[in-house]
């Protein structure tokens, strides 16, 4: 289907779709998340079957401030389209897709490790890409670029933008 | 004097009759491993030498490109991304780029379209030719390494006439690409024409018969359809297990629909169809340059003209690199101060692109490359994901790797290509 008959046919019972530049997003609350998902996957004209990419946006100061986002691709029909869960800064959590979409088990890990989003009922959210202990979530915008310090020969070396000399 | 066993040792008898004890070993292979193609660990449950389960762990090659860009302006932060996937950096640049001009609502000019999709099928000629390489050493096919890297030197010395570079290149920009083909590029790529379909020749008939490199990869790492879509595999793996989804196809770009390719496809779903496919595919990149080359011959721009996009200076390959031409340097040094101005505006701010979000997928040599682009309207991007093709396809290492043989999930491995740069980001 193209993108205008496609949001069409979810508009009906998902009022929040936008189509902006020829891309299909479906606005969903965390609650309706699994249900939206399994339609989508299920549905015969739909059989959203592929789960391309899960991620997140941070925008701090703003209501949600997260923004959790699926691609999903169908082999079938050749069609996409970007379900987003907006998340309170204070509790950012959701159910997490991997009953349906055994591929989201490291997309939602990493979301995770750079957001700190938490998704419940994922097998084993662990940190994928960065070190066990690391602190904190580098992806959200309140963490600055900067390094970390830096163990040398027992001396703390500062990263590179807040040397003094 | 009596001497007692140290703890440990001397247990069990080795004369007992005991049943053996039902234990598995757990080993770590890597991250510094000849054989696991990269920075990439597994951890290995054992049971002799069977495989009882195993977990590839990541993040050794993490270096927060994605981050980088966000403190980047549009322009530079395609000398990133083109640095995640590093043996496809042509396809970072290009699937960055679409989406950055999606946002823009421009288009590159149909001689940078050309360029764009010569460099994208050079590049999968040459990561194919590394996966040839390092695919043959880990199955002990040492001399297959050295043929692959032989050849993969041709099309980078393509890379370096053309760019400067022989990776990482940032030659796709915003609007176009860096610069025209400079002169001979054309000859060079016709000679590589020339030769590379008796090598590709070659390469099959030393391995596709040989027992060996059968033995090894046939029947090995079935990942049957269902399974490769529900665990997200794209590209030649997905291709092997049946699926005919190419992006290059179903979603083109970049004017792939005017193109004559075919998507190649095998049932066998295991690791010497994925061998299979990739040799056909770099046959069928071939056709695609040879279209290329034939449509090369009509010039015409290669960057758009909106002075507000395109970069300011008239670039030209140095022996460091693309630099600033020294026509240029002198033009805006000596002989006009609105260039001057024009020229520290474009580089200090840059292109600044209007609010919104895309996914931009391309077809990398490795599957699906997805660039997930939001701009908050001003110059520099708000979130650049990338959704690389390696990360989503090594998840799918255990699925085809567990019950097999040890020795069998290094072909696995190796039939999978990921390569970590991509992986980690």
């Amino acid at each position: 289907m193209i993108p205008a008959e496609l949001a069409d046919r979810l508009r009906g019972e998902h009022p929040d779709v936008v189509l902006a530049r020829g891309e299909l997003t479906v606005l969903v609350g965390r609650d309706e998340l699994l249900d939206l998902l399994a339609e989508l996957r299920d549905a015969d004209d739909l059989s959203f079957d592929l789960l391309s990419s899960v991620t997140a946006t941070d925008w701090p100061g703003r209501e949600p401030r997260y923004w959790v986002s699926y691609e999903l691709y169908s082999v079938t029909h050749v069609h996409r389209v970007r379900v987003k869960v907006g998340l309170p800064e204070d509790d950012p959590r959701l159910p997490s897709a991997t009953s349906l979409f055994p591929t989201a088990d490291w997309h939602e890990r990493e979301t995770y490790d750079f957001y700190g989003i938490v998704f419940d009922g994922h097998p084993d959210l662990r940190r994928i890409l960065l070190p066990d202990g690391w602190e904190g979530h580098p992806l959200r915008k309140t963490e600055e670029l900067g390094g970390v310090n830096t163990r040398f020969k027992g001396a703390f070396i500062p990263p590179v933008d807040r040397r003094t000399s | 004097m009596s001497r007692e066993a140290p703890p440990g040792l001397g247990s069990p008898d080795p004369m007992s009759t005991e049943e053996p004890r039902q234990e598995t070993m757990i080993i770590n292979m890597g991250p510094q491993h000849p054989s696991t193609h990269g920075v990439l660990r597994l951890l290995l449950e054992l049971d002799g030498e069977t495989l009882v389960s195993c977990e590839p762990i990541i993040g050794y090659l993490h270096t927060g490109i994605e981050k980088n860009c966000e403190y980047r302006s549009w322009m530079q932060a395609i000398a990133f991304v083109t640095r995640a996937d590093y043996l496809a950096p042509f396809h970072n640049e290009l699937a960055y780029c679409l989406a950055v001009e999606r946002l823009l609502g421009i288009e590159a000019p149909p001689r940078a379209q050309v360029l764009r999709v010569l460099f994208s099928e050079l590049n999968r000629i040459s990561s194919h030719l590394v996966w040839l390489a390092t695919g043959g050493l880990e199955l002990g096919a040492v001399s297959v390494m050295l043929y692959g890297f032989r050849e993969r030197e041709m099309v980078l010395d393509i890379f370096e006439m053309a760019t400067g570079l022989r990776m990482n290149h940032a030659y796709i920009r915003i609007g176009g690409v860096v610069m025209d083909l400079p002169p001979g590029a054309t000859e060079k790529i016709a000679d590589l024409l020339g030769v590379l379909p008796g090598r590709i020749k070659e390469y099959e008939d030393l391995l596709a018969k040989n027992p060996i490199w059968i033995e090894r990869n046939a029947g090995v790492g079935v990942l049957a359809a269902a399974d490769a879509i529900a665990l997200g595999v794209t590209g030649p793996m997905l291709r092997a297990s049946g699926i005919a989804k190419d992006v290059r196809r179903d979603e083109p770009y970049c004017g792939y629909e005017t193109y004559e390719f075919d998507v190649i496809t095998r049932e066998a779903a295991d690791c010497y169809a994925r061998f299979e496919i990739r040799l056909e595919e770099m046959r069928q990149s071939l056709r695609i340059v040879e279209q290329c080359l034939d449509r090369l011959e009509e010039p015409g721009p290669v960057m758009v003209e909106d002075p507000k996009v395109r970069w300011p200076a008239q670039l030209e390959v140095g022996p460091d690199g693309i630099g600033n031409s020294p026509a240029y340097v002198k033009h805006i040094m000596e002989e006009s101060m609105e260039a001057l101005i024009h020229h520290f505006k474009m580089v200090t701010e840059g292109v600044k692109v209007p609010e919104g979000e895309v996914y931009q997928v391309v077809e990398s040599p490795r599957g699906e490359l997805g660039m997930y682009v939001v701009s908050d309207g001003e110059h520099r991007p708000y979130r650049v994901k990338i959704r690389d093709p390696s990360f989503v396809n090594l998840q799918a290492v255990p699925t085809m790797a567990n019950g097999g043989l040890i020795a069998d999930a290094i072909a696995v491995i190796a039939s999978v290509d990921p390569v970590m740069g991509g992986v980690d980001r």
